[in-house]
């Protein structure tokens, strides 16, 4: 009985304690280091200078459609500012599920007087993505197992011969046609208009049947890191952030390959339907957390660039290691000499078509 | 015991002993073959230590404990000259389990769990059997014990680095259980979960031990029909309980926040413990019904007999007879609540995150060994949880008089 009493109390004192503070905001964002980078550039600072707010994560990013959809459906709306990539970006204001941002009256400008819609520039894709950083989709391979050649090429990832064993690629059709068909002989401006045709999404499965039984899939950008520590496979895709975190920060036997490197925007979304004080609150934030110092901020805890170009100066040495982190920014010019500029408007309508064709490859 | 392994005949140690010994020694020298790259000469290697590790303790050493001790030692030292500190320890238990098994066999203890009769097909299978059992045991059992040494790793991978496999202190840390103890990602968790799975467990215990008492009479009509609907959520796949629970207690949640004006906090709590009530009711519902069976219904005529009323005679009499019942039920409550993922990412918002959501979006987007520690430290509480429930049974028997079944 007193456990119980004991219980009942401790708990009520919780529960009061959480409706006592002014407000909880709940940032849906991805976990992990790139969590973190955010919790220390822009949601730390703030709350110190707003002792009233509260900021609460979910690492939903994954699901953020869908659970938005819910949401929305069920009029149960728990979600106060979004992490998403730029299609679900591209899919959520298109339904309406979020709420357009003004350019010019809602977000930062930059020091100069630039205004943040030429600053951010090609990066801002439609009028509800607020974006944050460049990130890009780019291969690593285990030091010690590549012999004294390393790998230069995205296309070493189909030399067998060259490279035995087994590699780690995303499973999902984006980014690995592209690399198949440039490795195919497609010159990379040709990408996409071979990939409208039949034939040319043949040809790119047909590509990757010639790796395909040394291929290990995976779904989460952990996975890579863990398989490439473990020496389960030789080379691996997944986002740079993860690999420069396993290099520098974990000290493991691996090296980056820049080469035709698929750069990804990530951003902000604000959900429609936002009571006007919660609305308030989180538009203040935004504004706060997208500046031109706050995202250069963001670079001393994860190797993502800026989206702002009046950010790139500013970018530091990282925060524990102060190693120089421009050199690790998949925009730095050394590293960024062949790029793949990935196609989202393409992929917008072609994805679900190309996603059934892949899943038939898989099984097949 | 005695009788039986005096008349068994000591068996041929050349025909018989050294060649199963050598057996073993080359299944052993296989695995390390394999893990310096040549199994075949490992194998042999094994085969032949084996025999003649049998053959030396047999020979000077009688006595089994002196004999075991110096099969460990000479393994011990063999093994420190070829891989250092963690091949004396691992050659140690090598060297304990090859004189075992040259004992065992020497002195026909192989067959002493047979009858004086059996063939040696017989006691081939027997042992065999043994063998089988022990193998079950070890494929249930692996998965869980192999996260323990992981969760002290040095790296923020789930790998047996070099330097833990060398058995080097540096290649073990205790930072990942520090991340759990100091982290807020991790003590919010877990302070919701003593939260959620405490009133969940109430409410489970005190509903589904109505039920049960409920059904368990023969007067109540379509009772077949009731248990069926109330044990549901145990055989719908959670999946589909959980879309609609999301969708149910969204309007719940609605009607808490906008007519009762309960904190949107409060009511988050409200939804997931209700949600998780609901899914324990049936583990409770179902112990309670097989305790009742064996319920003396005399008792309670006794009872009522005597002059007390129902809820006298429920908690002076039927209670304190079915308590065991209602004491597992409640930990399969209370162990449903704790474990439980799918639910509580569909019904709880962030402020109400438990621990197996925190572990499943640690999974999912960055596999670090934290949730290893966490792992190790529910499966020692589990472990606790389930010894203590144990030992406070054997004590009632033993008061009530009954002896321990």
């Amino acid at each position: 009985m007193k456990t119980t009493h004991l219980l009942l109390a401790t708990s009520a004192l919780a529960m009061s304690a959480g409706a006592a503070s002014a407000v909880d905001l709940t940032f849906v964002s991805w976990g992990g280091a790139y969590q973190e980078s955010q919790l220390k550039a822009y949601a730390e600072p703030y709350m110190a200078a707003h002792p009233d707010v509260n900021i609460i994560w979910d690492e939903s990013s994954a699901e953020a459609v869908a659970k938005l959809r819910a949401m929305n459906e069920a009029g149960n709306l728990t979600w106060d500012l979004v992490d998403v990539t730029v299609s679900d970006s591209m899919r959520l204001c298109d339904e309406g599920l979020a709420r357009p941002i003004d350019g010019a009256t809602e977000l930062a400008a930059a020091p100069d007087g630039t205004d943040a819609d030429t600053d951010f520039g090609a990066t801002r894709v439609n009028e509800c993505f607020v974006p944050q950083i460049v990130y890009s989709t780019t291969w690593g391979y285990r030091t010690d197992l590549v012999g004294d050649t390393p790998p230069t090429s995205v296309c070493d990832v189909f030399d067998l011969a060259k490279y035995p064993g087994k590699r780690a690629m995303q499973k999902r059709p984006i980014d690995n046609v592209e690399w198949a068909l440039y490795c195919d002989g497609v010159a990379k401006e040709d990408i996409y208009s071979v990939l409208s045709t039949d034939e040319g999404v043949a040809r790119a499965f047909a590509k990757l049947d010639t790796i395909k039984d040394q291929v290990v899939w995976w779904t989460a950008g952990a996975e890579t890191p863990q398989l490439l520590a473990d020496g389960e496979v030789v080379m691996g895709s997944t986002f740079n952030g993860r690999l420069f975190s396993a290099i520098a920060e974990q000290n493991q036997p691996i090296g980056m390959l820049w080469d035709m490197q698929s750069y990804d925007i990530d951003g902000w979304i604000v959900p429609t339907g936002l009571s006007p004080e919660k609305e308030a609150i989180v538009m203040d934030f935004l504004m706060f957390a997208t500046d031109t110092q706050r995202l250069a901020d963001q670079a001393k805890y994860i190797s993502y660039g800026p989206a702002r170009a009046s950010s790139a100066p500013l970018v530091g040495k990282h925060e524990a290691l102060g190693i120089e982190m421009a050199p690790h920014m998949p925009t730095d010019p050394a590293n960024a000499t062949n790029v793949l500029h990935y196609d989202y408007t393409w992929w917008a309508d072609h994805r679900d078509d190309i996603d059934a064709k892949f899943q038939a490859w898989l099984a097949q | 015991m005695t009788i039986r392994t005096s008349i068994v005949p000591t068996p041929s140690l050349a025909g018989f002993t050294l060649p199963i010994n050598a057996v073993a020694g080359a299944l052993l020298g296989y695995l390390v073959g394999t893990a310096k790259g040549n199994p075949v000469l490992g194998a042999a290697a094994g085969a032949v230590f084996a025999a003649l590790l049998a053959l030396v303790i047999l020979r000077f050493a009688p006595k089994r404990s002196l004999g075991r001790l110096a099969g460990a030692v000479i393994t011990g030292v063999v093994g420190l000259a070829l891989a250092g500190i963690a091949g004396l320890v691992f050659g140690a238990l090598v060297g304990l389990v090859l004189s075992w098994l040259a004992y065992w066999l020497h002195t026909g203890d192989y067959r002493s769990n047979v009858p004086v009769y059996a063939t040696s097909g017989d006691v081939l299978w027997s042992n065999t059997f043994r063998l089988i059992c022990g193998l079950i045991f070890f494929f249930l059992i692996a998965p869980i014990a192999v996260v323990i040494p992981l969760s002290f790793n040095a790296e923020n991978f789930f790998t047996f680095t070099p330097a833990m496999l060398a058995l080097d202190p540096d290649g073990y840390s205790l930072k990942h259980y520090q991340d759990f103890m100091t982290n807020p990602d991790w003590l919010r968790p877990l302070k919701n979960s003593f939260i959620i799975a405490p009133f969940a467990t109430i409410i489970s215990v005190s509903l589904g031990t109505l039920a049960a008492i409920g059904l368990s009479q023969s007067h109540v009509p379509g009772r077949r029909a009731i248990m069926a609907i109330l044990i549901s959520p145990m055989i719908v796949p959670l999946i589909i309980s959980a879309t609609g629970m999301f969708f149910f207690y969204s309007g719940l949640g609605v009607f808490l926040e906008d007519t009762l004006h309960f904190s949107k906090d409060l009511s988050g709590y409200i939804k997931v413990i209700l949600a998780h009530a609901v899914l324990g009711i049936p583990f409770v519902i179902i112990t309670v019904t097989a305790t009742l069976v064996g319920f003396d219904r005399s008792l309670t005529r006794a009872a009522a007999n005597m002059g007390a009323g129902p809820v006298r005679t429920f908690f002076k009499v039927q209670m304190p007879l079915i308590l065991p019942g209602v004491i597992s039920g409640g930990l399969f409550a209370f162990i449903t609540s704790f474990d439980e993922v799918v639910v509580v990412l569909f019904v709880g918002s962030a402020v109400q995150k438990t621990l197996p959501w925190q572990m499943f979006t640690g999974l999912r987007e960055q596999i670090s060994p934290t949730i290893l520690a966490v792992a190790t430290i529910l499966v020692v509480i589990s472990i606790l949880l389930l010894t203590t429930l144990e030992l406070l049974r054997r004590r009632s028997e033993r008061l009530r008089g009954m002896s321990p079944s």
